[in-house]
């Protein structure tokens, strides 16, 4: 009886099969949340580059520039 | 735009599903997260070109999707995995059976081309429609279908080989579920 189910029923519970486990590999990671070196790098470039000595002047420069035109 | 309050919470959100698909692509837990760090750095490096309202996972998967192919091209794949330094990524150790057949189907999905494995985990486990796997992958709706479709049936006769047969149960518990059951 199983055996007329052979074609359509198997290979969708293949497929069906095959995503269960693709997910469950994928969800395990996605689990483990997010890294403490991901977390700082993303606070870290919060702080609006307090930096090497190009940016700081640059910014400097720009902040200036606004001030003397208002 | 610039980057907000916001819009940090959002790449943040976004970090476990990028490590997941890079690391399903790169089947390495180390080069993976080596990965993410550079997709990160890029993403706000670039923000100014993110469009508000505009799908942000989209927009960071297609950054390391890049990234992750210019790799592949220079260096090709150090695949192997075979001290199973995936698996010890992993934060809970799967039972022995359920590891095995993970791990058979980790390295099944290893011989998948490239493009196909690829276009298999947006959709199928990214939950990617097939127009923002399309737009991921810069091709055509079609051709991410036809790769899915391709990645599937590869899957199942690589892991089920002879598809049927070899699924489900071997011929003697069949026959003894055949003698029970009538």
């Amino acid at each position: 009886m199983k055996e007329v189910k052979k074609q359509g029923g198997l290979n969708a519970e293949i497929q069906s099969r095959i995503g269960h486990q693709l997910r469950a590999m994928y969800d395990d990671v996605v689990r483990q949340g997010v890294p403490d070196r991901f977390a700082e790098l993303i606070r870290k470039l919060d702080v609006p580059a307090p930096d090497p000595q190009l940016g700081a002047t640059a910014a400097a420069d720009q902040t200036s520039q606004k001030d003397r035109r208002d | 735009m610039p980057l907000t309050d916001a819009l940090r919470d959002d790449i943040l959100a976004s970090v476990p599903s990028l490590r997941a698909f890079a690391i399903s692509l790169s089947g390495n837990g180390d080069r993976a997260d080596d990965l993410v760090q550079e997709t990160l750095l890029r993403a706000l490096a670039n923000i100014d070109s993110f469009q508000p309202g505009s799908n942000l996972p989209a927009w960071l998967f297609t950054i390391l999707r890049n990234l992750f192919r210019s790799d592949y091209r220079k260096r090709r794949r150090e695949v192997e995995d075979a001290d199973g330094s995936y698996a010890k990524t992993l934060k809970t150790q799967p039972a022995q059976n359920a590891h095995l057949e993970f791990e058979e189907f980790r390295a099944a999905l290893e011989k998948l081309p490239q493009d196909q494995r690829e276009a298999l985990i947006l959709v199928g486990a990214s939950g990617f429609s097939y127009e923002d796997a399309a737009a991921i992958c810069g091709c055509a709706v079609g051709t991410i279908k036809s790769r899915v479709n391709r990645a599937r049936s590869k899957l199942s006769a690589l892991l089920y080989v002879d598809g049927a047969d070899d699924f489900g149960p071997d011929d003697t518990v069949r026959a003894v579920i055949g003698g029970s059951g009538g």
